[in-house]
Parts: structure tokens; sequence; C-alpha cells
């Protein structure tokens, strides 16, 4: 009786410790995925100067550990420019400008993707820049781009798991705590089946936006 | 009614002239068949009248509004809306079709004048399916590009430059990416559009097309006009040399 008490309490902590997780998660993505196509656009324009400032801010974003810019933003802002961040909102810019980076690069290579005939079309028959994007364009790179997107949204999933130098209680980090508590590695068992569902869930979304997008060939 | 005025007009890539002063002048109702080796620039010199090349040199009049012009040696554009109004006077057809793959092909026909004219579905409908029985295509209206064959695609190509109601048609070599059994249809319908009086400049490597079709044949080398005429002249009597070179080289 007392082992059950001890499991539904368990898995209770690590019921919160996923919502964590999941909250970090989709909070994330709304943000980086608009972002990162922000970036792309401007890393793809004309207007030198933008373009160079979106270089540089991917090859920081990918040229320094994910965990580095975590402690940067909780720990060195305050010091440096005295700003002060909630450990959940300094979790969330952090993943957001990073995941953005990445993002950015994989929206880039589709839209150059994409033949300069559709825009030529687009442009003969009286469509701006926005509506060649919007309509034309981007609704094309989504395809092409799925493949790579879901492999990214997978890898955040897992990533998430970085708040705990925040001292954040998400999945993994409670689990840790259990597991330290109660010499007991079961834990550690049950933090990878939710892991695991998650990103069930994620590749069976993709699979389902592949197929849909599937009902025409280029 | 001079529907396009183009005069004098160059073209370089880089250190490359590839248009050296070409004058094209397109009234209302006419067929204008630009013929020439591959690389002769005549494409160029297509693409120049509706910006999809930025012209060096000259100017560019549609229908009497100025799209581009020579100011104090430089050539100068009307604004970008400016730009856009004057040129969606003109519809064109590529040679890669380039239709939109992510649409069927009746969503091809409405997509542009339900966002660039802000016309309602009801609207459109109605035009887009005659225009798709006029090609003979009813049946593909939910098919997607892919699922078409390359003669099909450019009649569809066709037909959604045409949802725009232009009044001048460019066709840029319409069936030079075709198998010869499919060019047939695709020519039809361009015939069919002459018969309309529709005004047309047609880029061309089918010389009895052009023969028969085009009220004036230019012929265009190294970037320049050589000679230009009615298609009897051309075809049947060529004045220039590198004319009746070219021309024994196509037979």
């Amino acid at each position: 009786m007392e082992n059950i008490d001890k499991l539904l309490e368990m898995v209770g902590l690590m019921f919160e410790g996923a919502g964590l997780t999941l909250e970090i998660f989709f909070t994330t993505l709304v943000f980086t995925l608009p972002l990162g196509l922000l970036v792309a656009l401007i890393r793809l324009s004309k207007f030198r100067p933008l373009s160079f400032l979106m270089e540089v801010y991917i090859w920081l974003m990918r040229g320094t550990p994910l965990m580095l810019q975590l402690l940067f933003i909780y720990y060195a802002l305050p010091i440096v420019a005295d700003i002060r961040l909630p450990d959940f909102s300094a979790a969330i810019i952090a993943f957001v400008l990073n995941y953005a980076a990445y993002f950015a690069e994989i929206f880039r290579g589709g839209i150059q993707s994409i033949e300069r005939g559709q825009y030529e079309a687009a442009k003969t028959l009286g469509m701006t820049y926005v509506q060649t994007m919007r309509r034309i364009v981007l609704p094309q790179v989504i395809k092409r781009v799925l493949a790579p997107v879901s492999n990214e949204t997978i890898t955040l999933v897992k990533d998430t798991s970085l708040v705990y130098v925040l001292a954040m209680n998400d999945l993994l980090r409670t689990a840790r705590t259990i597991v330290q508590r109660e010499f007991d590695m079961t834990p550690f068992l049950v933090a990878a089946v939710f892991y695991l569902v998650m990103t069930l869930v994620l590749t069976k979304v993709f699979k389902k936006l592949e197929q849909h997008y599937a009902v025409y060939d280029e | 009614m001079e529907m396009i005025k183009a005069v004098g007009i160059r073209k370089s890539f880089k250190d490359v002239e590839v248009l050296k002063g070409i004058d094209l002048t397109v009234n209302k109702g006419e067929v204008i068949a630009i013929i020439g080796t591959s690389g002769s620039g005549k494409s160029t010199f297509l693409r120049c009248l509706n910006r999809l090349e930025v012209i060096t040199g000259g100017s560019v009049t549609i229908e009497g509004e100025q799209l581009a012009g020579e100011e104090n040696g430089r050539v100068v554009y009307a604004s970008e809306a400016e730009a856009r109004r004057i040129c969606s006077k003109m519809g064109m057809v590529f040679q890669q079709f380039n239709l939109f793959p992510h649409m069927t092909v009746m969503e091809n026909l409405i997509e542009a004048p339900m966002i660039v004219k802000k016309m309602k579905r009801e609207e459109i409908l109605p035009i887009a399916e005659n225009l798709l029985a006029k090609v003979g295509l009813s049946a593909k209206a939910d098919s997607y590009p892919s699922q078409l064959s390359g003669g099909q695609k450019q009649r569809v190509a066709i037909a959604r430059a045409l949802a725009m109601s232009p009044d001048i048609m460019l066709f840029d070599e319409p069936t030079s990416a075709l198998d010869p059994e499919l060019t047939v249809e695709v020519l039809k319908t361009i015939r069919d559009l002459a018969k309309e009086k529709m005004t047309m400049v047609i880029v061309t490597h089918e010389m009895a097309f052009a023969r028969e079709v085009a009220n004036r044949v230019l012929f265009v080398d190294g970037g320049r006009v050589v000679e230009e005429g009615c298609p009897e002249e051309i075809f049947g009597n060529p004045k220039q040399e590198r004319t009746r070179a070219f021309l024994n080289n196509m037979l």
C-alpha cells in the first residue's frame, strides 16, 4: 500500500514537471517560428546591413552552447545590463532566440529552393512582394521544410531539460530530485516514457501534415 | 493605338551587352513574332517589356504610359505601384509554364484576380470556367498541375494569364519545352486568340506558326533587329544574308 502511495505521489510530481516542460516547449514554439521566418526574410533581403546583422545573429546563436545562453540571460544580464528576469521568462527568451536562428536557416533554404519562375509568374500577374510571399512562395516552402522543422521541434522537446541550470523543476529535474531522495531509479524510466510519448505525438502530427501537403507534387 | 512602344532598348548583364538598341511598336490587334537563334536576345527583349528584366537604356511605353525612360542618360522606372499597374495590362506565358504547383488548375486561374483585383470568388469563377472551356480543359479544373501533360499545363498558363483580362499577351517560347505532338494544342489556343484580335508578342522557334499567325516578324540576332517585315517578306524573300542563313538552318 505504502509503495502505491509513493508511486502515485511520484507520478503526480512528474506530471507537474511534464507540465512545465510542455509549457516551455509550446511557448517557445509559438514565438520562435514567426521570429525564425522574420529572420530568414531579413537575411534574404537585399539591404546589406540588415542581412549581415542577421548573419551575425545566427552565427552567435548557433556558435555558442544553448546552456551558456541560458546562463547568460539569467545570471549575466542583471549584472551587465541591469535586466532581471524571472526564470521562466529567461528560459523562454533563450530558447526562442536560439531556435529562431536554426529555424531561420531552415526557412532560408526553403525559400531559396523555390524556382525563380514562381516569382516571375506572380509578378506578371500583378502580385506585390508580400502577396507573392504569402500566397505563392511560403505555402510551397512549408511542404519543403516540414522534415527539418520536425527534427528541430523534436530536439526542442528534449532541450527544454536544460532549464535545470536555472533550478526550474521541469520533467527531468523532478525525476532527478526524486531519484536522489528515494534512491530509486524508476523516475528516470518514467521520465523517458514521458519524453517518448511527447515526441511520438509530435511525430504523428508531422506525419499528418506531410500527408496534408502530399495532395500535390512539384 | 500603340499598345507597346519600345525605343532603343539596351540591356547589359555585367559587361556583356545582350540588347544593343531594339525598337518595336505594336498596334492594337497586331501579332508580332520574334525569331532568332538561342542567345540572340529575343527572350531578354520580351522580358524587358514587362520589367522582368531591368533595361539599361531606352524607353518602354505601354498604352501611352511610360514604364521606363531615360532621364539625363539614366533609365528611370515608374514607381513600383505605377509599374505594377502599367504591366498588369500585359499577360505572360513562359516556356516553363510556371504554374503554381500547390494550387489546383481553378485556383491557379482565380488566385490573381482575387488577390490583386480583389474580385469576389463568385465574380471570377464563371469567367475562369469560360476560359478553361476555351482552352479545352474544363474537366481538369480540380487537378493539380503535376497531373497534367506539358501541353495542358501551357494551356492552363494561358488561361491563367487571360483571367486577369490583359490587353496584351507576351509569349516566351511557349512550345519549346513541349513534345512535338503537344505543341499543336498550344498553337491552336494561341491561334484562337489571334482570331479574337488579341494583341500579342510571341518569341518562338515555330517558323511555320510564326508565318501563319503573325502580322509582322522580327528577326533578332546579336542583340539587334536584323530584319523586320510581314511574314511573306521575311520567310519568302529575306533581304539580309543572316536572315537567309538562319532560315535555311531552321528548315
